[in-house]
């Protein structure tokens, strides 16, 4: 096996460790993330002058623990990003082996839809289906998915073209085997590497989209510890107490991070053709 | 080129049109329009009124078709709540968003084009290392944050830049930088690539055994042909800066388009949300074309 690069490591590790704090919220967390408390609003972190380690990050508006509310805050990150991004693929992959399968007809009529997707300002139109289908967790990873699928198309759809003249996809087509024996043993398993990639990619992307929309208020709805709505929330105390936004922000820079160097990392090993 | 043309052309059209139906069914998959206008408490009575005022009680295709013909004559409708003309007050928030948008765009494009080069020029050297510490940090960066840090910094502790409004000139300079700081990774890491496969082609080792100088052989030849796909996302982001750096906007309360769409959907005001909508998406369509036409007119092979 070869070396793991250094970027791959490291994102791996962060990711891991994400990972691990998002499943084990209730045992690392020191507080409740929704108890609110008048006397103990807006504490700093225990680093600066007036901080104290009961809260080790510092305490919110309504007195809530940063700290406990960050760690929550990872398992709805990584619930958006990863469920975005699946639901993206499962729409993405379909439509893009499809027209690559097909051709002709279907392949310019799904090239239409994808340039449509492409086109259309995917942040408004998922703000302007929150605003009247409601916000909340799942709504929020189906229109993560709706709007961000256009990727897996592309890719796949070009990626099977080529795969269909292939010796072995003639071969089955020569034996008789019905289309979707086709498409899913020998088309999927030889695009799947691709896929793979993308989805990484756009898990990123998709929390960064799903931080966004919360903190413009039409995502993940208050009182949720959601990164995007604590910045949101933030914003007030912007010049007082700027640690909230600060915190928050960081921990979402460092999921996507870290997400972006496992992407990277895995599509070296899977699919090195697609280097940017 | 002709033949080229056309089908773009054609192309474009088609994804005008189905664009358009989805700006359309966006307003009209809540059947709420009626109680956007006149309110929770409005009786049946004054429902049905503004129904028929507004063209609701109409079949769908009829209502999409009176809109769409409006569209092409250039009217986009009036707003739910100012009656103002939607066209007018797209037309009055443009100039910000198109500043904004040019003046992040040019900032990427002249830190990332001359990054992505020097990364290429030696790779693994402390240039090729830096390109990709400064795209990867970048990429993880939404650019709200980078706009409240920046605020933090220059607004508040520093007090030498605006942070809202647009009185000056200055009052860009932080989401200008806000925003080229997400989107110059992709054209570094772009370019980077592009200048790497250039590099190692063999019209280069050719130029290179004729003695060109090296500045000449970067520019004139490996330069012109890994900027195609530049030209081409640059093209796209510009369209993405264009359609609504809604967050931005809001962050430092830039009143453009971005912020008008925005308030309008907040306040369900679906005339105006569907006109930017259709506005960004041929936008996007033109901009689309214009990277087609320059990357055939340097590539002569993309004209097929």
């Amino acid at each position: 096996m070869r070396r793991l690069s250094p970027a791959f490591a490291l994102g791996l590790a962060l990711l891991g460790l994400m990972l691990l704090v998002a499943l084990f919220a209730d045992v690392i967390a020191p507080h409740d993330p929704y108890t609110q408390s008048l006397l103990r609003r807006l504490r700093p972190p225990a680093w600066a002058a007036r901080g104290s380690f009961d809260y080790p990050l510092g305490t919110d508006g309504f007195g809530r623990d940063t700290l406990s509310r960050l760690i929550y805050g990872a398992r709805i990150s990584l619930a958006v990003g990863f469920g975005g991004a699946a639901l993206a693929g499962v729409i993405g992959v379909a439509l893009g082996i499809t027209a690559g399968y097909a051709g002709g007809r279907v392949d310019r009529v799904i090239r239409i839809i994808i340039a449509t997707r492409l086109v259309l300002p995917s942040l408004l139109v998922a703000l302007a289906v929150l605003q009247i289908a409601g916000s909340g967790l799942l709504i929020v990873i189906l229109v993560l998915g709706l709007t961000s699928w256009d990727r897996y198309a592309v890719v796949l759809r070009t990626a099977t073209a080529q795969v269909c003249v292939q010796g072995y996809v003639l071969r089955a087509r020569v034996l008789g085997c019905s289309h979707l024996h086709i498409v899913t043993r020998e088309i999927f398993p030889n695009v799947a590497s691709l896929a793979a990639v993308i989805f990484t990619f756009e898990a990123a992307q998709c929390i960064l989209v799903a931080a966004a929309l919360s903190f413009l208020g039409l995502g993940i709805q208050a009182p949720e510890p959601s990164w995007g709505l604590m910045m949101a929330e933030g914003r007030r105390y912007l010049t007082t107490d700027p640690w909230q936004i600060t915190l928050a922000g960081a921990a979402l820079a460092t999921l996507v991070l870290a997400i972006n160097l496992v992407g990277d990392g895995v599509r070296d090993w899977l699919a090195p053709e697609m280097r940017p | 080129m002709a033949g080229f043309l056309t089908r773009r052309l054609g192309e474009a059209l088609i994804v005008c049109f189905t664009a358009s139906i989805v700006a359309f069914a966006l307003s009209h998959i809540g059947d709420n329009l009626s109680t956007a206008i006149g309110g929770m408490e409005a009786t049946p009575q004054e429902l049905a009124r503004i129904r028929a005022y507004y063209g609701f009680d109409r079949s769908l295709p009829a209502q999409y078709l009176g809109w769409a013909g409006h569209v092409l004559g250039g009217d986009l409708g009036t707003s739910f709540f100012s009656h103002e003309s939607v066209t007018r007050m797209i037309l009055d928030r443009a100039p910000v968003t198109l500043a904004l948008a040019l003046s992040s765009l040019t900032l990427a494009l002249l830190t990332g084009v001359p990054l992505g080069i020097a990364a290429a020029v030696r790779p693994g050297d402390w240039p090729d290392r830096l390109c990709l510490f400064l795209a990867t940090l970048g990429q993880a960066m939404p650019s709200y944050w980078t706009g409240l840090l920046l605020i933090l910094v220059f607004g508040v502790e520093l007090q030498v830049l605006p942070i809202s409004g647009t009185e000056s000139w200055l009052s860009f300079v932080l989401p200008s930088v806000a925003l080229a700081w997400f989107v110059m990774p992709v054209l570094a890491r772009l370019t980077r690539a592009g200048m790497l496969e250039a590099l190692g082609a063999d019209y280069i080792r050719t130029a290179r055994a004729k003695g060109l100088p090296r500045h000449m052989i970067i520019v004139k030849h490996a330069l012109r042909n890994a900027i195609l796909p530049v030209v081409s996302v640059a093209m796209v982001q510009l369209g993405y800066l264009m359609g609504g750096s809604i967050v931005v906007e809001s962050v430092f309360a830039l009143n453009g388009v971005g912020l008008l769409a925005w308030n309008a959907i907040q306040r369900s005001d679906y005339p105006v949300v569907q006109g930017i909508v259709i506005i960004v998406a041929a936008l996007f369509v033109l901009l689309n074309l214009c990277a087609d036409l320059i990357n055939g007119a340097l590539d002569p092979r993309l004209r097929r």
